[in-house]
């Protein structure tokens, strides 16, 4: 389940904290970005090593935002509805995205290529209505734009 | 006029690295706090400019340093911690530092760093500042390369290890005990008012939290000492500030300048005003936890004290421009819908209160507005005000609710007597 390079990946958390189970989150973090998210197998794995049961992970898996419990697909589109987007336009780049992609909010495309969440202020606001996909920002979106964001990408 | 937080920026390139940032005056002030200064006379220096926390609570910095346990006998290690966690909704300064100018940043964090005699610093970093993270990341890598950071600093004997740590996430993670929580891998939850951090926070040892800003400032005000930092301020509040305008105006965006500029500057000269066609209604002016201003208020400068004579207060600096095309009460469905999904969730007035209230305010926006929402919204601006609850979050998404209760009443009423948003 968990590959030794996800292990050493682990263990280079566990290094950079004084007991094992401060490196809880940053390990999740770790392997998650190597799985996409975290199954119930992997927290009983990540446990092991940390000296945790699943649920004490969980419990922090649940709270944080960005640590997935569910599959997610090959790109997360992060669309903030704060307060600046909201005013610029967030209305209608959710709908353009959701008609677009055939999907809710908290849901995946049938594909496996997108997941639609909406975040908390991406700290864009000048340049706002504000997403992100994986780790890149857009910003000044209108569905036109959008429509060429995700049909660039590979 | 002085800029100097963002003097060495240029819009559109990549931010100085080690060498250029060194050419144009950087580490000087690491340099000579290393040779010549200790600790206190940091902490003096600091003290007597009379800067105050940029991460919008505007507490003296030299004072927080002061709380710092000192001495021998204290329990190490010690830490810094760089609050770079900006998530309150309608900022984006710390965003712009980081990314402009990481050096600058490190400086300050080393410099803070010695004069609380500490042994470890984290950039508590959050995790959608992804480029931010490349950029520090490689900073860091430079500095310690050239021994600014790490065993015995310059030759000075000073010993620090700075780490980067990115936030998973959650707005909660601002509160200075939460984000200690954070840091040891716990759910963010707020830990209670004693001891301060400053006493025993990370792993019970004594722990700083300074902003970005406040950082970035450090080495400016050792270069040049406290007077010159104390004459940059127009209104009795140090520096300068780099305040942001975001909404419906023509040039949205951010700038360095002298702490209390007024709004109507900021609006009318930086952000060329509001859109063709559009006339402003209120600003939320330092993030989604501070109170609406009129446009009636406009001449107010920008500073601490002032902002609260206008019963707001300065926050962040970076102003939310509400317009006349734009529903109030949907702006304030927006910020407690955002409040109530970062609550963390551990006292009931908070937990089970805001999501009520946000109930409230999206069922008066769709129309479905009754006789007593307003009266029910007025009570849950004292019910979950300071003191109520454990931390400042419920307090602080009432400071919009409230002020726009007392502003926007005939809009909310409005609302509830069509049934419908006049707005859509």
């Amino acid at each position: 389940m968990l590959t030794d390079d996800i292990k050493k990946k682990i263990e280079a958390e566990i290094e950079h904290h004084p007991d094992r189970r401060s490196a809880a989150v940053d390990a999740m973090l770790a392997v998650q970005n190597d799985l996409g998210w975290l199954s119930d197998d992997v927290l009983a794995r990540i446990g092991e090593f940390l000296g945790m049961t699943a649920e004490e992970l969980d419990s922090l898996a649940t709270f944080y935002n960005r640590l997935y419990r569910k599959p997610v697909g090959k790109y997360v589109i992060l669309v903030c509805d704060s307060v600046s987007c909201w005013i610029m336009g967030y209305n209608e780049i959710r709908d353009h995205l959701k008609a677009t992609l055939g999907i809710r909010l908290g849901e995946t495309t049938a594909d496996g290529r997108f997941t639609l969440l909406p975040t908390q202020c991406l700290g864009a606001c000048d340049k706002a209505p504000a997403l992100m996909i994986g780790e890149e920002l857009y910003t000044h979106l209108t569905p036109a734009r959008l429509d060429e964001i995700l049909a660039g990408l590979p | 006029m002085e800029r100097p937080l963002t003097r060495n920026m240029l819009p559109g390139e990549e931010p100085f690295d080690l060498k250029r940032y060194e050419m144009a005056g950087g580490y000087e002030a690491l340099r000579k706090v290393l040779r010549e200064m200790s600790p206190q006379a940091v902490q003096q220096v600091v003290s007597d400019s009379k800067l105050r926390g940029r991460g919008g609570a505007g507490f003296p910095t030299g004072t927080k340093w002061a709380s710092v346990s000192m001495g021998p006998d204290v329990r190490r290690p010690k830490f810094l911690v760089a609050d770079a966690d900006e998530m309150e909704p309608g900022a984006f300064k710390d965003r712009l530092l980081m990314e402009g100018d990481p050096h600058q940043f490190i400086e300050g964090i080393i410099l803070s760093s010695f004069a609380i005699d500490a042994d470890v610093a984290y950039i508590f970093l959050r995790w959608e500042y992804t480029l931010a993270a490349r950029r520090l990341k490689r900073a860091i890598a430079e500095a310690y390369e050239h021994n600014c950071l790490g065993r015995n600093i310059l030759g000075s004997g000073y010993n620090l290890e700075l780490r980067l740590h990115r936030s998973a996430g959650r707005y909660i993670c601002g509160e200075g005990t939460a984000m200690v929580e954070a840091l040891e891998g716990k759910r963010a939850i707020p830990r209670d008012k004693a001891p301060r951090p400053t006493t025993a926070g990370l792993w019970c040892k004594p722990t700083c939290t300074n902003n970005v800003e406040t950082l970035c400032c450090i080495p400016h005000i050792i270069n040049n000492g406290p007077e010159w930092f104390k004459g940059l301020g127009l209104t009795g509040d140090s520096g300068t500030k780099v305040y942001g305008v975001s909404g419906k105006v023509r040039r949205p965006g951010a700038w360095e300048l002298p702490m209390g500029t007024t709004m109507r500057e900021l609006l009318e000269e930086h952000a060329s005003g509001m859109r063709d066609g559009l006339k402003l209604r209120g600003i939320i002016p330092g993030g989604a936890s501070t109170q609406f201003v009129l446009e009636e208020h406009l001449d107010t400068p920008m500073a601490f004290d002032s902002m609260g004579t206008v019963g707001s207060r300065l926050g962040t600096g970076t102003m939310i421009v509400l317009d006349d095309q734009t529903c109030p009460v949907g702006m304030v469905s927006n910020l407690m819908h955002f409040f109530a999904r970062e609550s963390c969730g551990w006292c009931t007035p908070c937990r089970e209160g805001l999501p009520w209230l946000a109930a409230i305010l999206r069922s008066i926006e769709e129309g479905s507005g009754q006789e007593g929402d307003l009266e029910q919204l007025s009570l849950h601006t004292r019910l979950l005000g300071m003191g109520r609850t454990f931390c400042a979050l419920a307090p602080g998404a009432m400071f919009p609710l409230a002020s726009a209760l007392k502003y926007f009443s005939e809009d909310f009423e409005r609302h509830i007597r069509e049934r419908r948003c006049p707005w859509r």
